[in-house]
């Protein structure tokens, strides 16, 4: 028997072991610790094909073509958000250049509550670690078409905000129900802005689901998608929650069916989100995945105390799963029709939110507008005040933004009155800068 | 007086020093399938002249555990291992008798699933049924809790002549690596036995009784006693033995490049502050990647007697030799040939030398001076090019901590310094190609022994506490003991390094050698439910390595 990687696989470990968001946090010092030491003892990163990747810190311009952080890059975000985001673009750059086939991003602090605004911190995440490291490989090497699949156990309303008018992005996120854990949001009705209806979709699944609903919802629901979608790339936001030990939630997933989902996935790059039985689930996790990844035998990477039979789900919860299952896959189905009636006949279309940072106490309200649009995702401003806080107008060109679009995006930022806000801030994808106007 | 002995691949050189430094330095033809001959021999040589009660130590710098397992002419050794999840342990499995048993310890150390007595008992049976002598055992995490090993151990009994448990040979984790270490430990024990033995008898029958001290891959050394118990620490011999010598020519404070710039290969390692960086996870030799604590060191196929040809229009170095020089008889052109062609080498058949390059030249459409130039060039340069891949190695290491992203040190070699048998005519290229100074070590073509024979006894400790358990073990030194929520990092420190100390003065370190320093520390809270219920402490002590005194005098 050889010990062999069938596709070459990169590591990027970055557990900030001196970071925390307070000493007795979740998100605090010793959380991969002890998957660090299986890691090691395990002798994974002995394994030719395997290969460990240093993280870099990225750049305020890669942070700026996601986020409008206010006040500035240096309020919302610590060394640790530089490095942690740093480490998934290392791993994409490492991707990119062939170097490595796919790989694992075990990095820490997380992401994928981080919305396009940043005011702070919320569900312990500051910027979108997986939407830097996207927008980066789209900027740098012309990556297209790409799906984001998210199986932390916590919706990951940070990635869908990002993504929310993007055609070009498709995400899925497959999480336990908003009626019973934050953000209390996630349902099939939230399925994108009027200039990407369908690409955004979500599968939210009942309290005490298993290894049988999580893979009968990749098998019968995420993967076909994907294959229609066909996207150049395929990001997991592997977030490690939906453990059966997990102290914040309450799903039933265990290391195998981690290993299992990667393995149906197949995912380009994976990066770590949430996950905090730290003894007891994500040392058998973070190994299943990373064999997963590698594609070798990790049949033998069990929790010690695991019985599949301790965890199996009910009649009713099969029911549930399959019925949210045929939801999305009819709102795929018809999203095109969708997109019509979500249209209606208007040139403009305008939503109104409220936005709570629960890691650093501030509310957030939101008007936004986006332009609609039949040949791009549509210019984008979103007026953003937070309490305590500031009021700034933020204005969005996207990637490839028809001239109407970038016409009209300019507009608003060249004419906004500016003693109406503390900040007016303009993303200009199409040649990538980032703006500020000044009081 | 001082005695080193340093057995290379073609040469074994063997030195003695006194308080003013070396008094005599000699080579004897090594002889492969003898070792031990060419040990005596050369030992005969170097004491004919000396009083025997006038030396104090004895050195020696073998590459016999290192022949064996290249050559893979180690004795057979059996293998219990408990793996409990993970990686199957049959992706691990070291020959024949390879006994994988049921069992699990988790990674704090407690016991999730009990050993199978009867497991280990059958494994037992037929290993003695097959007539194996040596067994390793070892257990996933045992360096957290050695509990299943010392069972399986006690179990095994008085069965077989030598039992080697994981835990004992290093802290660290790494079950994969603690079980190719455990088995190459087993596996060639029978012959480090025997070779030691019978040097020592031979060498107490001349009325020389002293310590023979063994060097080891890290460049320090231990005492006889202790390489029976992990005779596996002897491997990779040549590097440590070249490192140690730099470490002898006083390399000062700085960063630098050491060069032993030998016949068919050119060792690199790389000294900070006066200690050797060494290999983060252990040494590896042949296909065994193990624990044994290693110099992290390069070996490029480049040396003075390489065989020279031609690719692509340019000459081309190694990787292979097929013999000695043209000059000295060879049969194929060589660098050494290219320096005695250019005057640099006065030794040698001239003639020959320049037929030799003529070929090469010819094939260049080069005159016969300009292709030794560009060989020798192309020699200096590919081991300059390796140098700064393994700096650049160095470098893009991973780290774990937003300190050490920050602070993390990186490494630059400002200066070089050069040993081996052409050094002298090397080193003078090699600092006009890279632009940085490169000094010749004093006497080069023996500095290996001469480091051998001043080598400091070195080994490490690992101290684990988990205050939530109540526990600080270092298993690699049977120690364990009671603590409570209020043990600190300080404590933790102070009590390995007195682990270190015992252990250093037992391997044979003179106590005014004891350069203690913590290589890692971590202290973690734990934190279960929301409130903090334990730390989670981890030390790892060394001696740093260094050596004795310096080649000038004060020994
Ligand atoms: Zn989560
Ligand atoms: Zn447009």
């Amino acid at each position: 028997m050889t010990l062999r990687a069938r596709h070459k696989t990169g590591l990027v470990f970055f557990p900030a072991f001196d970071w925390a968001i307070s000493p007795n946090h979740p998100e605090r010092e010793e959380r991969l610790l002890y998957t660090r030491d299986q890691v090691q003892e395990e002798g994974l990163l002995d394994i030719e094909g395997i290969e460990e990747l240093r993280a870099d810190m990225v750049t305020a311009a890669d942070v700026q073509r996601v986020h409008f952080c206010v006040p500035d890059l240096w309020h919302v975000m610590t060394e640790s958000h530089f490095i942690s985001a740093g480490g998934a673009k290392a791993l994409a750059m490492a991707m990119a250049e062939k170097r490595v086939e796919r790989g694992f991003a075990l990095v820490r602090p997380p992401g994928h509550h981080a919305m396009r605004v940043v005011h702070g911190a919320r569900g312990f995440c500051n910027v979108n670690n997986e939407a830097i490291m996207i927008e980066y490989l789209r900027a740098a090497y012309g990556i297209e078409r790409v799906a984001i699949v998210d199986t932390d156990c916590h919706h990951g309303d940070g990635t869908q905000d990002i993504y929310w008018h993007d055609p070009d992005t498709l995400f899925i996120s497959l999480h336990q129900d908003g009626r019973t854990l934050y953000p209390g949001s996630g349902f099939p009705q939230e399925m994108g802005g009027p200039n990407a209806v369908g690409t955004t979709l979500n599968i939210p699944l009942p309290p005490h689901t298993s290894e049988e609903g999580f893979l009968y919802t990749i098998e019968e629901v995420v993967q076909p998608i994907l294959a229609e979608f066909r996207p150049q790339l395929v990001v997991n936001s592997a977030g490690q929650d939906n453990h059966y030990a997990d102290p914040i939630t309450n799903m039933d997933f265990s290391a195998q069916g981690y290993a299992r989902l990667i393995e149906l996935l197949q995912p380009d790059i994976s990066v770590l989100e949430g996950g905090y039985s730290i003894e007891d689930a994500l040392p058998y996790v973070n190994a299943g995945i990373i064999l997963a990844m590698a594609g070798i035998d990790y049949s033998h990477v069990t929790e010690p105390d695991y019985d599949p039979a301790k965890h199996r789900q009910s009649a009713d919860i099969t029911g549930w799963v399959h019925k949210v299952g045929d939801t999305v896959r009819e709102i795929w189905a018809r999203r095109e029709a969708l997109q019509e009636k979500a249209r209606g006949n208007d040139r403009f279309q305008r939503r109104q939110r409220s936005i709570f940072y629960d890691t650093d106490g501030i509310s957030e309200t939101q008007q936004e507008t986006v332009r609609v649009c039949d040949d791009c995702a549509g210019a984008l401003r979103i007026e953003s005040t937070a309490r305590p806080g500031r009021r700034i107008l933020a204005v969005h060109i996207p990637r490839r933004a028809c001239a109407a679009c970038r016409r009209t995006a300019r507009q608003w930022y060249d004419t906004a009155e500016t003693d109406r806000f503390d900040m007016v801030l303009l993303q200009d994808r199409p040649t990538d800068r980032f703006e500020v106007r000044g009081p | 007086m001082i005695i080193g002995l340093d057995v290379g691949g073609t040469h074994t050189d063997v030195v003695l020093l006194n308080q003013d430094g070396l008094v005599e330095a000699l080579k004897v033809p090594t002889d492969t399938d003898d070792l031990f001959h060419s040990v005596l021999q050369a030992l005969e040589k170097i004491t004919a002249h000396v009083d025997a009660a006038g030396v104090s130590r004895l050195v020696l710098s073998t590459t016999l555990t290192t022949n064996a397992i290249v050559q893979d002419t180690i004795a057979p050794a059996g293998m219990i291992v408990s793996s409990g999840p993970g990686l199957d342990p049959d992706f691990f499995r070291t020959g024949q008798h390879y006994y994988p048993v049921p069992g699990s310890i988790d990674h704090r150390g407690r016991e999730r699933k009990p050993v199978e007595a009867a497991a280990v008992e059958a494994a037992a049976r037929r290993m003695t049924a097959d007539g194996i002598r040596q067994v390793g055992v070892v257990g996933k995490f045992s360096v957290r809790n050695p509990g299943h090993e010392i069972a399986i151990r006690r179990q095994l009994g008085d069965r077989f002549e030598r039992i080697f448990a994981g835990h004992r040979l290093s802290g660290r984790l790494n079950f994969p690596r603690r079980i190719a270490t455990t088995f190459l430990n087993a596996a060639v024990y029978p012959l480090h036995r025997d070779f030691f033995q019978a040097v020592r008898k031979s060498l107490e029958k001349r009325g020389l009784a002293v310590p023979i001290d063994i060097l080891k891959a890290d460049g320090g050394t231990m005492n006889f006693n202790a390489s029976i118990d992990s005779p596996c620490e002897t491997i990779l011999s040549g590097p440590a033995a070249s490192v140690a010598g730099a470490l002898a020519a006083d390399p000062g404070p700085d960063q630098c490049l050491v060069l032993d710039v030998g016949g068919t290969t050119t060792d690199m390692a790389v000294l900070v502050e006066a200690a050797p960086l060494l290999s983060p996870a252990g040494g590896r030799i042949g296909p065994h990647k193990t624990l044994v604590r290693a110099l992290y060191t390069r070996s490029i196929a480049v040396g003075g007697d390489s065989e020279v040809r031609v690719a692509e229009g340019r000459p081309a170095i190694g990787p292979r030799r097929r013999g000695s020089a043209m000059a000295f008889g060879g049969p194929a052109p060589t660098p050494t040939d290219a320096l005695v062609v250019l005057g640099h080498m006065q030794a040698g058949d001239r003639q020959r030398a320049r037929e030799g390059i003529a070929e090469v030249a010819a094939r260049l459409n080069l005159p016969v001076d300009q292709a030794a130039e560009r060989i020798f060039d192309r020699a200096c340069s590919a081991i300059l090019a390796a140098a700064d891949e393994m700096v650049a190695a160095i470098n893009c290491r991973p780290v774990h901590t937003i300190h050490a992203f920050k602070e993390g040190l990186q490494v630059n070699p400002g200066r070089m310094l050069v040993m081996g048998g052409p050094a002298s005519l090397f080193a003078p290229r090699l600092q006009a190609l890279s632009g940085r100074p490169c000094r010749v070590v004093p006497r080069p073509e023996v500095a290996n022994a001469i480091g051998a024979a001043l080598a400091r006894t070195t080994c490490e400790v690992t101290l684990v506490v988990d205050t939530e358990q109540g526990l600080a073990t270092a298993p690699e030194e049977n120690f364990s003991r009671r603590v409570t929520g209020a043990y600190s990092l300080e404590e933790a420190r102070r009590d390995a390094l007195e682990l270190l100390e015992k252990k250093a003065l037992k391997r044979g370190a003179r106590p005014e050698d004891l350069e203690l320093e913590v290589v890692e520390e971590e202290v973690f809270n734990m934190v279960r439910g929301f409130s903090t219920t334990g730390r989670n402490i981890r030390v790892r002590v060394q001696v740093k390595p260094g050596v004795i005194g310096s080649l000038k005098g004060d020994l």
